[in-house]
């Protein structure tokens, strides 16, 4: 990582309490630079996914600051959300697939949302679900299809507009270890096209399985660095880049 | 793709997606409500259009007209007076028609409350009437120039203008069409906060799909855009019941008011303007439910980061 570089998303001192109680993150800075696969980790409770939720802009934070793709995001007007939305993609921890749609139309709708044509739709569509293994149900509603197959429906739709950034909360928490290993290579391929990965986890294994990955680890709130490599200015050298 | 340079695109979102919201729980009650609040609303305003044509056709029959009364016990002297009255109406400039009303009819005009009694029966006297028209506006000083020409030639002539006996009936019928206006506003609102309230409880009970799409990057107005289309087809589906049923209701109610054979009543009767005016309360019920879900969705959505 070189210092010059700039970061995607930056975090500065940030602080998230939800209603009166007590702070689930406190102090949180970090800067993500483009193109690295980072790993959140942390014991259940640790704010991994509150962290997430302010990722993909679902959540403002209680204080302190964060900018994405260079604009500070805490002050954006709420018409310019859904522009800065478009270019992350989300993994839900509970996949949140629309219940009303069928699993090609699930995926499909990201690109429908940033107003791509039917005729174009098609073909990524049924690429990514094959590449899931899902091209068989692609007429399935949510409701049919096993928990992993929903999983690997909510990465499809993540993945499929090709976002900057992609967040997964436990994406692999559902598939056998052999479809874990396929979806994280999904999320390789991404990476090496030049999209920034933050995957929430508690898999060890999946961790190991991506050498070059950084490592974010959240404890009671707080983030602590293992690699070193998220600090602003980076206090070392990133692994790749 | 750098974040300035993006240029949001906001499609409306359209194939299978536009079922995003499941249209069964969406609408539920909304288009009976709709067909309901249309059929009111319908009969309302043919009624007022009715009233309005009523006053109208009444007033311009009775515009310029006075009715001078020769109320004289003694026949000879009354029929003598009404002649003389009616020789000195015709020879005034500003009358323009002027007839003594016929026995017979005077006759017929009375029969409801005398009964078959002869206006020529000395039991009970009744006076002499002379329906003139005159040319222009009747004012005071106009009634009081004809009093005078009469004062001295027919001593028992009364004169009044038709327009002054009228004057109540005229201000109870504008009474009612401002009923009817006030009546048409109270079912636009009533209209609008049912589907407010439709709105509110399907944002409610359809919130996680909602946050899904926001998350996706759908704008408020695509998420708009799938409300509007649900509730389009209810507002337009409810709107033609609804006219239906008022029409059935107007022809009904209009059959029945033409058997009365009144004339106030039969000069109601509705217009091709009139027929067109109805015929375009379901297309405002339909634009103004529009309106409103987008109205009422934007606001929430602006609530929802």
């Amino acid at each position: 990582m070189n210092a010059g570089e700039t970061g995607i998303v930056q975090f500065d001192n940030v602080g998230l309490r939800y209603g009166s109680d007590g702070e689930v993150l406190s102090d949180v800075s970090f800067t993500l630079y483009p193109g690295r696969f980072y790993f959140l980790t942390g014991a259940s409770g640790a704010g991994k996914t509150s962290l997430l939720r302010l990722l993909y802009l679902a959540q403002r934070p209680s204080r302190g600051g964060i900018s994405m793709f260079g604009e500070d995001v805490i002050t954006l007007p709420h018409r310019k959300l859904p522009q800065f939305r478009r270019r992350i993609g989300t993994v839900f921890q509970d996949f949140r697939l629309v219940p009303h749609l069928s699993a090609f139309d699930n995926v499909a709708l990201p690109l429908r949302i940033s107003g791509m044509g039917e005729e174009a739709v098609k073909k990524p569509v049924d690429d990514m679900l094959r590449w899931v293994g899902l091209d068989h149900r692609a007429d399935a509603r949510p409701e049919t299809l096993s928990g992993g197959e929903q999983q690997r429906c909510a990465i499809a739709r993540a993945v499929i507009a090709r976002p900057e950034v992609l967040v997964a909360d436990e994406p692999t928490g559902n598939v056998d270890p052999e479809m874990a290993l396929k979806l994280l290579r999904l999320f390789e391929s991404l990476n090496r096209l030049g999209t920034t990965v933050v995957v929430a986890t508690h898999d060890v294994h999946l961790i190991r399985k991506v050498p070059e990955s950084l490592i974010m680890r959240l404890d009671k709130g707080r983030l602590s660095d293992p690699t070193g490599a998220l600090r602003y200015p980076p206090k070392s050298e990133a692994p790749r880049g | 793709m750098s974040g300035t340079s993006l240029q949001l695109r906001s499609r409306r979102l359209g194939g299978e997606t536009s079922r995003i919201l499941p249209q069964g729980r969406l609408s539920g009650p909304m288009p009976w409500v709709i067909a309901i609040m249309t059929a009111l609303t319908v009969i309302a305003v043919a009624a007022g259009l009715t009233l309005s044509n009523l006053a109208g056709n009444a007033q311009d029959e009775i515009a310029g007209g006075v009715t001078v009364q020769v109320v004289e016990a003694d026949p000879a002297e009354r029929n003598r007076q009404a002649e003389t009255a009616l020789a000195i109406l015709n020879n005034r400039e500003d009358v323009a028609q002027v007839r003594r009303v016929p026995d017979a009819e005077l006759a017929e005009l009375i029969e409801p409350w005398l009964g078959d009694a002869r206006v020529d029966d000395e039991a009970v006297p009744t006076p002499a009437l002379i329906d003139a028209r005159v040319r222009g506006a009747v004012t005071a000083e106009r009634l009081d120039a004809i009093r005078a020409a009469l004062a001295s030639s027919a001593p028992a002539a009364r004169v009044d203008a038709q327009a002054s006996w009228l004057a109540p009936v005229f201000q109870a019928v504008s009474s009612l069409q401002y009923l009817a206006l006030g009546l048409v506003l109270l079912l636009a609102a009533t209209s609008a906060a049912a589907v407010w309230l439709s709105a509110r409880s399907a944002l409610g009970s359809n919130r996680e799909t909602i946050e899904v799409v926001h998350h996706l990057g759908g704008t408020d107005s695509q998420i708009a855009g799938i409300f509007q289309r649900a509730i389009f087809w209810d507002a337009v589906a409810g709107g033609v019941a609804g006219l239906l049923l008022g029409l059935a209701a107007i022809i009904l109610l209009g059959r029945q008011f033409a058997g009365l054979g009144a004339g106030l009543v039969a000069g109601g009767g509705l217009g091709v303007t009139d027929w067109a005016i109805i015929g375009a309360v379901p297309v405002l019920g339909v634009v103004l439910a529009l309106v409103t879900s987008r109205v009422t969705v934007l606001s929430a959505l602006m609530r929802i980061l």
